[in-house]
């Protein structure tokens, strides 16, 4: 099998739950994690016949923060429908979804994740639409059982053009997706708890060709960012061996198994579902201002990627530092509030080290960071008699290493900087005593 | 399917009756889930007309129909798709309310086809009738698509004259095909409303002949949708339960909403909603109201039109058109043929039920017909 005769295909459904306060369509209590099964339930999300969904205008509101953070168009028009397919986690036997019109499309994340090789890359984003989640099953022995508390709580799916041709990208992606809806506030997207779940959907085609493969695969069950790399690098590399065979692989869904490290077929989709979509007479059609839109963008926080070449530019730091940086909301305001201190000039890149490295805790208070900052950084006075004398013995004590420093070996003298520093007990400049042991040396 | 579901919550139209002080004497009968024109579609035993046992109530409202027409209650609940209030209120000589669409709210009602369901109701008079949409009529936080206009007063209104108002008759509605017996009463009404001082105009709904059409091909999609939720897993029956006619619609609904004949049907469908909805809003702008039989046949023998489907859907000719359009709609008693009674349509702009009520209320102070009371 020769892996660079293919290219794989990949694009993403990701579902992304949100912490509003309610669920989607009513106003029981959204966050379900670790609560007592089917106590956060009412007539609207048991599916009950007569109850009807009133839409959650914060969660709509949410849904186009990240539709625009995506770099999406936010559509004045749009409008609810009806995805009908019997599942038993399905109350009502449809889900309100969105289809022919979702609140975001056309969109693209320029990843500038420094891990990946310093080269930029696209992705296009074809829609963000609301809709939302589903009962859970619970398989016990011979029963099943069913927790409603899940049952309507807010769903935002994310679809991506087949860009991907590797799963690191789709991991970097996935992770710059989490990045950006934990900026916004909008979503924990733990890929451990559920609340972000990546579907890829995936196929391998030969180089040069630019029509998509006449099959693909959606692999679910990926629970953890751990799982993302293997899931995909193995159902490419089971494709691929099944095109070589000279055969098609299947149109299908295939479940990731994490403990056996594979995809296992659960279901044929050799023909396309009919979910039977129509517009959701529940709710009437939305028809969105350009001032609301206008507000909408403007309520963004400076994003990840803005952010990382605003600290490499302004603070003039490392790419690699700035992207750690920002990485988390939290962490990158904290810095930043440093960074911009009245007591702090020109420390930028130094002040990165100390919280990359931990040095200074991050739970300080701003203030109390800035003192023991200053106390860190604060050049070591050095006694310039107590170095020369030590400095001489030193030499003295170590005729090996002064032989091999002559004879070109150089690096040895950062162990005369540290016998020197050991004997000064530590109060030196390292960088004074190097070159009070070079001018003896040069000698 | 639902025998022995006993619902967790009251709808919102129910609580308001509660809050008004209503006394709830007990459900009625109906078609099952909503689905006839009858009432022979019940899982029970089909309700009979009080006026004539051998004849039909109409439905699908049966139950609420005899029960009101036979005293045993004042007023009595409906949810009007297509003509479910209307057409019994026709049959058994009441007063029957189709608000508009949003006027009153859906919430813990079953949901029949959700963009077409009206909660309205029965009652002997006019007077009645205002006085309960007082109580039922309003925003609803629980129903997005219940309006937040204002709700007047109707009861007010009913004293108002109707001289100089203008009465539009559909010629769409007066054609061949309608009972002699019908077609003579509703002529009377139009002289009484002349006398009474109305200017008649005839007007034109270009795109009736295509409006049961585009209605079962609507109704029935929604239908097939709002029935999914009786999987089988949570009501205690499975789906072979549904009777026949919610079959029938469950099939045609699925058929019109799949991929490869939804462009045909549905969404061609729902253009034609919009056209016909166009029809209503313009002629309601060159007349006050329009008027027309609400039934082209009078109250029909029982097991007539029960295993034709088609002739039953067609007893709601002159009813459905009014649904897609979403305008309101008042059923008042019209006269006699012999002893069974007709029915006569008022049909009135978008949230304008005060008009329909003042106009029925004139015509009702005129002939009285509702005093004639069924002999049991």
């Amino acid at each position: 099998m020769n892996k660079q005769n293919y290219i794989p295909v990949i694009g993403l459904e990701i579902h992304i739950e949100l912490k509003t306060k309610s669920k989607m369509f009513c106003q029981c209590n959204a966050d379900y994690f670790g609560a007592e099964p089917n106590t956060h339930v009412c007539p609207v999300c048991l599916g009950l016949p007569g109850a009807l969904p009133v839409p959650n205008k914060k969660a709509i509101l949410w849904m186009q923060k990240i539709g625009s953070a995506l770099g999406c168009e936010l559509p004045k028009h749009s409008k609810f429908d009806r995805k009908h397919y019997s599942y038993p986690d399905l109350p009502k036997g449809y889900q309100i979804s969105q289809y022919k019109e979702p609140f975001a499309i056309n969109g693209e994340v320029l990843l500038v994740n420094p891990y990946l090789k310093g080269v930029e890359k696209k992705f296009h984003i074809t829609r963000v639409h609301m809709e939302e989640d589903t009962a859970k099953l619970i398989h016990e022995g011979n029963s099943s059982l069913i927790d409603f508390n899940r049952s309507g709580v807010p769903l935002v799916e994310v679809v991506t053009e087949p860009d991907f041709t590797d799963a690191t990208d789709v991991k970097a992606f996935l992770e710059e997706l989490q990045v950006i809806v934990r900026y916004l506030g909008v979503s924990d997207a733990d890929m451990e708890k559920g609340s972000m779940r990546l579907e890829p959907n995936i196929s391998v085609r030969k180089p040069g060709k630019t029509e998509l493969p006449n099959y693909k695969v959606e692999v679910k069950n990926i629970n953890s960012f751990k799982f993302v790399k293997a899931a995909i690098d193995f159902e490419v590399k089971r494709q691929i061996e099944i095109l070589e065979k000279g055969e098609t692989p299947k149109q299908e869904t295939r479940g990731y198994d994490d403990v056996h490290g594979g995809t296992y077929s659960q279901r044929s989709k050799e023909e396309a579902q009919d979910y039977r979509y129509f517009p959701e007479p529940d709710i009437p059609p939305f028809n969105f201002s350009n001032e609301y839109i206008d507000e909408v963008k403007k309520s963004l926080p400076e994003l990840p990627s803005t952010r990382l070449n605003h600290f490499v530019k302004e603070y003039r730091l490392k790419p690699i530092d700035a992207f750690i940086l920002t990485r988390d909301k939290k962490t990158a305001d904290y810095f930043e509030s440093i960074a911009t201190n009245e007591h702090i000039t020109n420390a930028g890149q130094t002040v990165a080290n100390v919280i990359i490295n931990k040095k200074i805790s991050t739970s300080l208070s701003v203030e109390a960071f800035i003192t023991e900052f200053l106390k860190l950084t604060k050049p070591i006075e050095t006694n310039r008699a107590l170095l020369d004398t030590t400095v001489s013995s030193i030499l003295t004590a170590n005729k090996k290493a002064v032989t091999e420093y002559k004879s070109g070996k150089v690096t040895v003298i950062m162990f005369l900087v540290g016998q020197v520093m050991r004997e000064m007990k530590g109060r030196a400049d390292a960088s004074i005593v190097r070159k009070a042991l070079e001018e003896k040396l040069q000698v | 399917m639902i025998e022995n579901y006993i619902p967790p919550f009251d709808a919102t139209v129910i609580k308001k009756y509660k809050d008004a002080g209503a006394i709830l004497v007990g459900k009625t009968n109906e078609d099952a889930w909503g689905h006839g024109s009858s009432g022979e579609n019940s899982d029970y035993e089909p309700a009979r007309n009080p006026y004539d046992f051998t004849r039909v109530p109409g439905g699908s409202s049966s139950g609420s129909g005899a029960a009101v027409a036979s005293g045993e209650c004042l007023a009595a609940t409906g949810t009007d798709t297509g003509s479910s209030v209307r057409l019994p209120a026709a049959f058994c000589n009441l007063v029957g309310l189709k608000p508009t669409y949003g006027r009153v709210s859906r919430y813990g009602i079953m949901a029949m086809a959700s963009s077409f369901d009206t909660i309205g109701h029965m009652t002997h008079t006019v007077y009645d009738n205002a006085k309960v949409l007082e109580v039922t009529a309003g925003r609803d936080p629980y129903d997005a698509t219940s309006s937040p206009l204002p709700v007047p007063k109707y009861t007010s209104h009913l004293e108002r004259s109707v001289k100089r108002m203008k009465i539009g008759i559909p010629k769409e509605y007066f054609v061949s095909g309608i009972e002699a017996g019908v077609s003579k009463v509703t002529q009377e009404a139009l002289d009484t409303f002349k006398k009474m001082g109305a200017i008649i105009e005839e007007v034109s709904l270009p795109h009736t002949d295509v409006a049961m059409a585009c209605y079962y091909i609507l109704v029935p999609s929604e239908v097939s949708s709002n029935l999914a939720r009786f999987d089988g897993v949570r009501f205690g029956e499975k789906r072979e339960v549904f009777g026949a006619e919610a079959k029938r619609r469950i099939m045609l609904g699925a058929y019109t909403l799949s991929s490869g004949y939804y462009d045909a049907y549905y969404l061609k469908a729902a253009k034609v909603r919009r056209l016909i909805k166009q029809d209503f809003e313009e002629v309601l702008q060159k007349v006050d109201v329009i008027v027309a039989p609400s039934s082209p046949s009078l109250p029909f023998k029982m097991g007539e039109k029960a295993d034709d489907p088609l002739q039953m859907y067609l007893s709601d000719i002159f009813l459905c058109p009014i649904n897609l359009a979403g305008v309101p709609s008042l059923n008042v008693p019209c006269g006699f043929v012999g002893e069974l009674p007709v029915g006569l349509q008022i049909i009135g702009p978008h949230f304008k039920e005060e008009l329909l009520y003042q106009v029925g209320h004139q015509f009702e102070k005129e002939t009285e017909f509702y005093k004639k009371r069924p002999v049991l």
